[in-house]
């Protein structure tokens, strides 16, 4: 049986499986539950400076989108930091940490952005004996209003400033929460590895509204007969998170900067397709708030047989394994040529892949008087359109024409050299090929 | 003295009142609003979608589930009265199985069809309940359309006309309308008196008058309808019964399944309703279903469905096949009726086993007897009453594709009319289509 234990940052864990700091972690009471079910870690509901707490809105604070049969599919929230006082909280980490010792407990913190600040709280959570802090410049909504939370993680500036105080007042290792409402996800990377940081955890939430109410004309959620955006998340922003992460650990000035990834995580697949790209453990919190902590054991029986099954011992068999494979576009090989395949065996005639080629596309699916599809070699461009719409797995596949064979669309034969966009005589600033 | 359910001979009371209305509970139980939206979510919205072909009235069906998963229903049910005004009738008693479910792509592809019907009637319910009648008529034409007929032919018709603009007058045989949506459908495919409040509905378009005890043979005459009217559509339906032609036919207990069948939807108090012990029904199509089922859930003991011929040439869908067989009742294949026998009143059936030789049923010469103190006839029904001067094509009033019969000025439809299925959703298509028709001819 695969070993699922991580030690990230040197913080060792027994499974990759952490709790984003968020709701499901605000306080002792979950934080052990969570522990029970069989979580590796915990980043604690993002502590604030000692003094009245914040508040939250007495409505709704959370809003959703959803599939069919109603699947969770994306949840967006207005909740605030902890709305506990701090001493409260410390005294519930440091007595949560002593008795899970195997855990990881990282605690979030968000103060406003003068050194003071920071100085002040640093050695309170050092008291805790939690395993390290991770600084959240990434909640978009209501924080950022009083100069907090993604207002930070917006400038970089800031964030190699906190960072640095942080590395200078604490001992431990410091992550730092990095929100996806910027335009280059690499410059906040980078500032907070110019910072010292330990590690980048990502992404935060996305500003968003779920719906409108249409007979009251309000955003959801509705607090007395107005709404403010919020932060998304669930499975609905994994893609957005994949690519930012991508992104991180493929940039020379950051490769190797440690990443939590979270963004979606709902079963172990995404979790090894977040590590396969260089994350090096995954945090979770919309799969464990519709779920419930018990989710958790999926996610670890599912990596541990997928490993097994491919023969990887340890989470850092396959770390990192995917990114040398993130390119840019002008670098894909304009050579590779593919045709959709349509099997009439699985094929169950609904015509999905006519109408999104004929209508939409590229006019490359034939339809027979009898519902039989198939595929136009002659102006089929591969743009996979149809697979992605087919509602039957695997009965659509692009199948790759091989070097030497006419490709029936252009009537060139295809060419076994790798030819890209850098080089093509169609670039105006094309240099020269070899 | 309460009879038993062991009671010989045929009785009332074989189940207690409970019991029975539990039975005769709706088929399938309604969609409440979830359970539509997850089932309309399977609809892959196929293109050109095999199943709206399979619907003889060509609902747009992707699109009515599309409405549907887009939470208004009430668009969904306009798509579909577009096609077919009886839409909520259709939705309950339509063979789907052999018809729009049966061409799904996801019965194809995992013997789980988009369940259309439930659908449908979720949808339909929705403007029911909520009073809406989506149409209105157009300005008065100034024509006169009869109907002979109120089931669902001539009501279908009689709808299309009257949006028209044109003033129709319905002549009902029974003393009610809805013909066999009323009269001839298993209890617990239209409950709490579907039937009538569909018609009732339905007349909600204004400009439909109907008249009830009247037909040919009872006051009209074909000629008497052409001089009044500018136009005659035929709805009546066959109203003949097949004989056994087996000895004993006359003895008591033995009945057409097509009256007990009526006698079930007209009853106030089903377990007044009398029924054998052992019934046998003789017959393959709906109608021996309806009425063998129908026994069961009264409270007989042992129900026989009797077919001369096998499985696959039953004219009932392998799901009413099922159905039957979940309620409890045999079905025997491959046997006919030889005698009836008993003192005055049923006793024992003898039946006869048969091969098909050359297409027909032949009798083997070897028989078994069966108990049967009550004998349902179910094998089929016949055009009687039509008038003279019509062609007739394989028993039916001859019609082309219009609906249009041998005498100008005079259409027909539905089970009376040559062509197509006996089924509800099949007489709807061709009165709508004839009244189409009748439009287009009077406004030349």
């Amino acid at each position: 049986m695969a070993d699922l234990t991580t030690e990230f940052l040197g913080i060792k864990s027994p499974n990759p499986f952490w709790l984003a700091s968020a709701p499901p972690t605000d306080k002792e009471y979950n934080v052990r539950r969570a522990f029970e079910a069989g979580w590796g870690g915990v980043v604690w509901k993002t502590l604030g400076a000692e003094g009245p707490p914040v508040v939250n809105v007495n409505g709704p604070r959370y809003g959703a989108i959803w599939g069919a049969d109603r699947r969770l599919l994306g949840l967006n929230n207005i909740e605030l930091i902890t709305d506990r006082p701090l001493e409260v909280n410390l005294e519930e980490m440091t007595r949560v940490k002593k008795d899970y010792p195997d855990r990881a407990l990282i605690a979030s913190i968000m103060v406003p952005c003068e050194e003071e600040a920071w100085k002040k709280i640093l050695p309170r959570v050092a008291e805790t004996n939690a395993d390290g802090i991770e600084l959240n410049f990434g909640c978009p909504h209501g924080m950022a209003e009083r100069g907090m939370g993604s207002a930070v993680g917006q400038v970089p500036d800031y964030i190699q400033m906190v960072t640095e105080w942080c590395k200078q007042y604490y001992d431990r290792p410091v992550i730092v929460k990095l929100t996806p409402n910027i335009t280059d996800i690499r410059h906040p990377a980078r500032a907070a590895q110019a910072g010292n940081a330990d590690a980048v955890s990502l992404i935060n939430t996305i500003n968003s509204i779920t719906s409108v109410d249409l007979d009251n004309m309000a955003p959801e959620p509705t607090i007395g007969g107005k709404g403010s955006h919020g932060g998304y998340c669930g499975p609905a922003v994994k893609p957005i998170a994949l690519n930012m992460v991508a992104e991180i650990a493929r940039d020379p000035a950051t490769a190797g900067l440690p990443i939590s990834a979270i963004g979606g995580v709902t079963t172990w697949k995404d979790a090894a397709e977040f590590i396969a790209l260089g994350a090096g453990n995954v945090q979770v919190c919309t799969a464990a708030m519709t779920y419930g902590f018990k989710v958790v054991e999926e996610m670890i029986s599912g990596l541990s047989h997928w490993m097994d099954e491919k023969g990887y011992t340890s989470i850092e068999d396959f770390r990192g394994m995917a990114t040398p494979n993130v390119t840019d576009w002008q670098y894909l090989d304009l050579n590779y040529v593919a045709k959709a395949k349509i099997n009439q065996d699985d094929c169950i005639k609904c015509g999905r892949c006519f109408a999104a080629c004929e209508d939409t596309s590229h006019q490359a699916i034939a339809m027979s008087e009898d519902r039989t599809f198939t595929v136009k070699d002659d102006e089929c461009v591969a743009c996979n359109l149809c697979v992605n719409v087919c509602p039957v797995e695997g009965c659509i596949t692009m199948e790759e024409v091989p070097a030497g064979q006419l490709d029936q669309r252009t009537g060139e034969v295809v060419s076994d050299e790798y030819a890209n966009w850098t080089t093509h005589p169609n670039n105006p600033s094309a240099v020269a090929g070899e | 003295m309460a009879t038993s359910h062991q009671a010989s001979g045929i009785k009332s009371g074989r189940l207690s009142s409970v019991d029975i209305a539990e039975n005769f509970g709706d088929l399938h139980a309604p969609y409440d609003a979830h359970e539509a939206a997850v089932a309309a979510d399977r609809c892959y919205f196929c293109f050109d979608a095999p199943c709206m072909t399979a619907c003889p009235t060509s609902i747009d069906i992707p699109q009515f589930i599309r409405e549907i998963q887009a939470g208004h229903a009430e668009s969904a049910a306009k798509t579909i009265l577009d096609q077919n005004i009886l839409g909520g009738m259709c939705a309950r008693v339509c063979p789907t199985e052999t018809l729009c479910e049966e061409a799904c792509v996801r019965e194809a592809a995992e013997g789980k069809p988009v369940e259309i019907g439930r659908l449908q009637r979720f949808a339909t319910d929705t403007v029911m309940e909520k009073g809406i009648h989506p149409f209105t008529r157009a300005e008065a034409t100034g024509k006169t359309v009869a109907v002979v007929g109120a089931g669902p032919a001539g009501l279908a018709a009689a709808h299309r006309l009257a949006m028209k603009g044109h003033d129709v007058v319905v002549f009902e045989y029974k003393s009610k309308a809805g013909g066999l949506n009323e009269f001839g459908i298993a209890a617990y495919k239209s409950t709490n008196d579907f039937a009538g409040r569909e018609v009732e509905w339905l007349m909600q378009i204004g400009g439909i008058t109907v008249e009830y005890d009247k037909g040919f043979g009872k006051g009209l005459t074909l000629d008497g309808l052409k001089a009044e009217y500018d136009a005659v559509f035929l709805s009546i339906g066959l109203a003949g019964v097949n004989a056994l032609r087996a000895a004993g036919e006359d003895k008591d207990g033995v009945r057409d399944a097509v009256d007990f069948i009526e006698d079930v939807r007209q009853a106030d108090d089903l377990s007044a309703l009398p029924v054998g012990r052992n019934v046998v029904v003789i017959g393959g199509g709906m109608t021996a279903v309806d009425a063998a089922v129908q026994s069961k859930l009264l409270g007989a003991e042992n129900v026989t469905i009797a077919y001369r011929r096998d499985r696959d040439a039953m004219g009932a869908s392998r799901f009413e096949q099922d159905l039957a067989a979940s309620k409890g009742v045999k079905l025997m294949f491959n046997v006919m009726p030889k005698e009836i026998i008993g003192n005055g009143a049923a006793a024992e059936i003898e039946l006869e086993y048969t091969d098909i030789v050359e297409g027909r049923v032949t009798g083997t010469g070897e028989t078994t007897r069966l108990a049967a103190d009550q004998v349902f006839k179910a094998i089929g029904q016949t055009l009687e009453g039509a008038p003279q001067e019509l062609a007739i094509e394989g028993g039916k009033i001859q019609v082309n594709d219009a609906g249009r019969t041998s005498i100008a000025g005079v259409w027909a439809g539905g089970d009376c009319a040559s062509g197509g299925e006996d089924l509800t959703v099949t007489a709807v298509a061709e009165g709508r289509d004839a009244a189409e028709d009748i439009h287009k001819s009077l406004m030349a």
